[in-house]
């Protein structure tokens, strides 16, 4: 058996020191050892985009990245961008316009549409495509999740003008 | 699934990692952006004993102009390679290239020197390493050397680099003037793996090509530079010329068979992208319609 590794790191905004098993994946690291059970788990290879968190600000696959290579880093997940209200119009739209059902790829859903409308005020149906296209949901099509990231970039833009 | 167990080293320079590759070699895995090499530990297809991280390692990032050649860090992450000025200014190709890798959360972490040594045959960026002539830089206990990109790739996720070794840095020649390039890909979603794809760099004066490299992916256990290019430098391109370099492409590419797509489908859509590649890139849109 390895020997756990120390670490350091902070998670929405919290000092967290662990010892962890190099194989821990950040996100087993979020859900299991500090119940952040917001972000989820879904194919473990890359693929589906369930466990997108933020690392340093910028998204990443959270069963792609060991816990290890977190050390020294800033994470935040979903609970943090909820808490914080960063995304609670996000939210909001995909509330209002069914961008969801059973709700499993929505964390990381909201994580790839924030991050995109960070990056872009005003991006194209298109560009809205290609940005989640690394996230895959079962159940509604996309059409709802696409419209609602347009409508909420649209009120972004109408309150900040 | 989860990653067997394994060992880890934090690398905290380049000295260090080749040290420890020295030491532990063919049971070791490097890991960077860890974008290639965790899913693969993920599904269990390989089980390394030990990982190295080299994740840390300062002196493997940073992309600059150095006289006349690109010096790209090995852990330059694909997001990099989109937003760097010399990227745009010196290998546009390589910035068009990026954005049909993967999606963003994957891009963030993805670095070129994964990549490359993990060369996978349907990934963009070891053909576009054909396209511009790269040199690849990779360095040992015992020293460093170079490659060229046309001899570093041997096969499905092999390459000329030794248990021991590490990729350190890519160095591009810088375009001369009047360059140009081309890239597209086949693939059934926006990120997915190619079926079959084409980076292409070229010059060309007064209409017609004086130098022409196209790197094909997806159509071979490695990328390929197609040798049917020859047949269309210093001449005027006409449909017959290009029809002739087509069956020419036709011949020397072999693709397999997989669940994405047939053999001779691939070899099809090769045809079909170098007719796409000859007609942008001379900016004769009658030429793409010619007999693939």
């Amino acid at each position: 058996m390895t020997t756990p590794i120390p670490i350091s790191l902070e998670v929405n905004g919290e000092r967290i020191e662990a010892h962890v098993l190099p194989r821990l994946n950040l996100v087993d690291f979020l859900r299991e050892h500090l119940q952040l059970t917001g972000t989820h788990v879904g194919c473990e290879h890359g693929v589906c985009g369930a466990c997108t968190v933020r690392v340093n600000g910028e998204i990443i696959r959270g069963c792609l990245m060991l816990a290890v290579q977190a050390h020294g880093g800033s994470v935040q997940t979903i609970e943090g961008l909820s808490d914080s209200g960063e995304i609670a119009d996000l939210q909001g739209a995909f509330r209002e316009r069914n961008a969801l059902q059973c709700g499993y790829c929505t964390p990381g859903m909201l994580m790839a549409a924030q991050d995109l409308l960070s990056l872009q005020a005003v991006p194209s149906r298109a560009q809205i495509r290609e940005h989640l296209s690394g996230n895959y949901c079962r159940c509604t099509g996309y059409q709802a999740i696409i419209d609602a990231v347009e409508t909420t970039a649209r009120q972004r833009r109408s309150r900040s003008a | 699934m989860k990653a067997a167990d394994f060992a880890y080293a934090r690398a905290t320079s380049v000295d260090d990692a080749v040290a420890l590759l020295a030491a532990h070699g063919g049971r070791a895995k490097l890991l960077s952006g860890g974008q290639s090499l965790l899913p693969a530990m993920n599904l269990r297809l390989i089980s390394p004993e030990l990982v190295i991280d080299i994740g840390g390692i300062a002196e493997l990032r940073g992309i600059a102009v150095k006289g006349d050649t690109v010096r790209i860090g090995a852990l330059a992450r694909h997001v990099d390679l989109q937003r760097s000025p010399e990227i745009a200014a010196h290998a546009p190709l390589l910035k068009e290239a990026v954005t049909h890798v993967a999606h963003p959360a994957i891009r963030n972490r993805g670095t070129i020197g994964g990549s490359l040594a993990h060369a996978d045959p349907a990934s963009e960026l070891p053909a576009c390493m054909l396209a511009l002539d790269a040199s690849l830089v990779v360095r040992s206990k015992t020293g460093e050397r170079r490659i060229a990109a046309g001899d570093f790739f041997q096969g499905i996720f092999q390459t000329a680099l030794s248990a021991e070794e590490l990729l350190v840095a890519i160095e591009l020649p810088m375009p001369p003037k009047n360059s140009a390039h081309f890239f597209h890909e086949f693939a059934r979603r926006n990120g997915d793996y190619a079926i079959a794809g084409l980076a292409a760099q070229a010059k060309i004066d007064g209409g017609t090509f004086t130098h022409l490299r196209l790197a094909y992916f997806a159509v071979g256990d490695r990328p390929v530079l197609a040798g049917a290019a020859k047949v269309l430098v210093g001449k005027v391109i006409t449909v017959a010329l290009l029809s002739e370099a087509s069956e020419a492409l036709g011949d020397e590419l072999d693709p397999e068979d997989d669940q994405q797509a047939s053999g001779g489908m691939r070899r099809h859509l090769a045809k079909v992208l170098l007719m796409r590649c000859v007609a942008t890139l001379l900016g004769r849109p009658e030429l793409a319609g010619g007999a693939a």
